[in-house]
């Protein structure tokens, strides 16, 4: 469905993408997944043709983003990265107006209006001007207008970045939805929780270059192992600690005094939180903190690039409220 | 990994395969039509800008009529009927003002992303946003005439002539809109737009016969202020408005709003395609 290949495209001194390649099957979910200014937002708009690359071809339904480029936006819904939506129109009247745009009839613009109201729970909302919206009923809005013309392909620039976790979680289940009812996917984020709960397969961008591509299985497998966290209470017992969690790792227990923290790698998941524990209360140690942490992003980066995420750190997920979520530590 | 065929669609109840259309004259006057409600409707949902803008121009009305008006002389003695379509033309260039505005805000917002991305017609989002600002020119044009009445200002001419000279103020103003699309569009940015937009006004309507006679001023000054399009086209009006010979002056100013029209659409449409 989207077909890309070689694409470079140059921003000044800034190569943004140099070379990227990308496939995402008909009905099938694609996570593209990078730090801030990997390159993911400048290949979602050659994708959606609001940007011609300087080298390589992409099409997405079939059409070329450069020479059938019109043909090609009837097939594809963008949602950017920042809402597009009219602070001074009301909801409703922004998804008519895309409707419109479209090349919908009046009675179909309404009735399509009004059911992406619904199932983004915006209804009660639906007359209200956009600048009364909070952000979060914003990004669903520029969601919905994304769905007004019932695109086979949709195109999401980090669509729950700047969410709660509640709102993040509900857009989650939505976009699921679309999804088991046959749209296809193409989706970019910073949180490698995200992609591993929505797509099928990730592609890992930095740099403009694909660093990694596989199913979130494949990638957690290459990405390292989870950590085992204990933070003791009194910085004496550390050494005792650290013994007695060490034949729970695959490694040597690695010693934090600062933090009065032992890190071990492991692969035993909740089990090995639970026997430690256990351990560490028969040896009458006693614990501030004890977590299993899965790599974060900026692990997969170390992982994979040998470089941190980059001087602007992104945040290293949503997952710390999320319990019993991918990348949140199990506390 | 799985890769579709070309144009192969997924069976789905929300996504029945949308057909792509060729963008056709009478779908691009839909888009247009869309746009352009959707910038009136801002532009009525906003009325306390719609209020200081109009309030502006009032001031100048007044400030020419009675505080310098007594020291100017009117070629016809009659400096209300001499000043009103000066008035007219400055103001219906400073709304033009409101598309540079308008246009940086959108491109910040985002939302002409959206769009670029929607099968539309291209042409349509600078159509649609000089002809709403046609329309708000109108608005504006017309209160500018009932204020003139209150403050001594006649037509003399016939109907045909009196309302031939607004529609030239229209015109005029609707040339301008496009100069200052594409000052938005090289600019992008709100705050900066605005400053850009009224910049070479300045020089276009004071160095003009908007206010006072051309006649006065120095020799080298003349020499701009005679030819130029503010001074022609408040010259053409004048005359349309207030009786006399008109050929000389509406020709020049067709032509200043022919060309500026010309110029400035390719313009703005190449920049706009950039943007
Ligand atoms: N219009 C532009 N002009 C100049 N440089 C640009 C432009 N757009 C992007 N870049 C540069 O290209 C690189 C990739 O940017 P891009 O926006 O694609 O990153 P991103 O992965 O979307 O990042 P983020 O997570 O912050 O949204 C960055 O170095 C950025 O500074
Ligand atoms: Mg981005």
């Amino acid at each position: 469905m989207i077909e890309a290949s070689g694409i470079t495209k140059r921003f000044g001194s800034t190569l943004a993408l140099d070379g990227v390649d990308l496939s995402v099957g008909a009905g099938t979910v694609v996570g593209l997944l990078g730090p801030n200014g990997a390159g993911k937002t400048t290949l979602v708009r050659i994708l959606a043709t609001l940007l011609p690359p300087d080298g390589g071809r992409a099409s997405v339904a079939g059409f070329d983003v450069v020479r059938d480029a019109v043909s090609l936006r009837s097939m594809i819904g963008l949602a950017g990265q920042f809402a597009a939506v009219d602070e001074i129109l009301t909801g409703r009247e922004n998804l008519e107006l895309v409707g419109l745009l479209y090349h919908l009839g009046k009675k179909e613009r309404r009735r399509r209006a009004q059911e992406v109201l619904e199932r983004l729970t915006l209804a009660d909302a639906g007359d209200r001007q956009v600048r009364t919206y909070s952000g979060g009923m914003r990004r669903r809005l520029d969601l919905g207008a994304s769905l007004v013309g019932r695109p086979p392909v949709l195109i999401l620039d980090e669509p729950t970045t700047g969410l709660d976790p509640a709102t993040r979680i509900d857009l989650w289940q939505f976009i699921a939805d679309l999804v088991a009812e046959g749209t296809t996917l193409l989706l970019t984020t910073q949180y490698l929780e995200e992609a591993d709960r929505l797509a099928d397969r990730i592609v890992v961008i930095d740099h403009g270059h694909v660093i990694a591509e596989g199913t979130s299985a494949e990638l957690k497998a290459t990405l390292g192992r989870d950590l085992l966290e204990v933070t003791v209470t009194d910085a004496d017992r550390l050494g005792d600690a650290a013994r007695l969690v060490a034949d729970l790792g695959h490694a040597d227990p690695v010693l934090d005094p600062a933090k009065r923290l032992v890190s071990v790698a492991s692969g035993g998941g909740a089990a090995t939180v639970v026997e430690a524990a256990r351990r560490l209360a028969e040896a009458g140690v006693s614990l501030d903190d004890i977590g299993l942490r899965r790599p974060s992003l900026d692990d997969v980066f170390l992982t994979l690039t040998g470089h941190g995420a980059g001087d602007e750190a992104p945040p290293t997920g949503p997952g710390e409220l999320v319990l019993g979520a991918t990348e949140g530590s199990y506390r | 990994m799985t890769t579709a065929g070309t144009g192969a669609l997924p069976a789905s109840s929300l996504a029945p395969a949308a057909t792509p259309r060729p963008v056709t004259f009478s779908v691009a006057v839909r888009d247009v039509a869309g746009i352009t409600g959707r910038n009136l409707r801002r532009i009525v949902r906003t009325p306390q800008l719609m209020l200081f803008s109009s309030v502006q121009p009032v001031m100048f009305v007044l400030l020419f009529r009675y505080v310098f008006g007594g020291a100017i002389h009117a070629p016809n003695g009659n400096y209300a009927d001499y000043l009103m379509p000066g008035i007219f033309v400055q103001t219906a260039l400073f709304g033009g003002a409101s598309t540079s505005v308008g246009l940086a805000q959108d491109l910040g917002g985002g939302i002409i992303d959206r769009f670029r991305s929607l099968p539309m017609a291209r042409s349509a989002v600078l159509a649609g946003r000089t002809i709403a600002d046609l329309v708000r020119n109108l608005g504006v044009v017309v209160l500018m005439v009932v204020v003139g009445l209150l403050v001594g200002f006649r037509f003399h001419g016939s109907v045909v002539t009196d309302i031939g000279g607004l529609l030239l103020v229209l015109a005029m103003g609707y040339a301008f809109s496009w100069v200052f699309a594409a000052v938005g569009l090289a600019v992008k940015d709100p705050e900066t737009a605005q400053v850009a937009g009224f910049l070479p006004l300045f020089p276009l309507i004071f160095a003009s016969s908007a206010f006072v006679p051309v006649s006065t001023m120095p020799a080298w000054l003349r020499d701009f202020a005679d030819v130029q399009p503010v001074s022609v086209t408040v010259d053409a009006v004048r005359a349309l408005v207030e009786g006399g010979p008109v050929e000389h002056w509406l020709w020049q100013s067709l032509v200043w709003i022919a060309g500026i029209l010309v110029v400035f659409f390719v313009l703005a449409v190449r920049l706009y395609r950039k943007a």
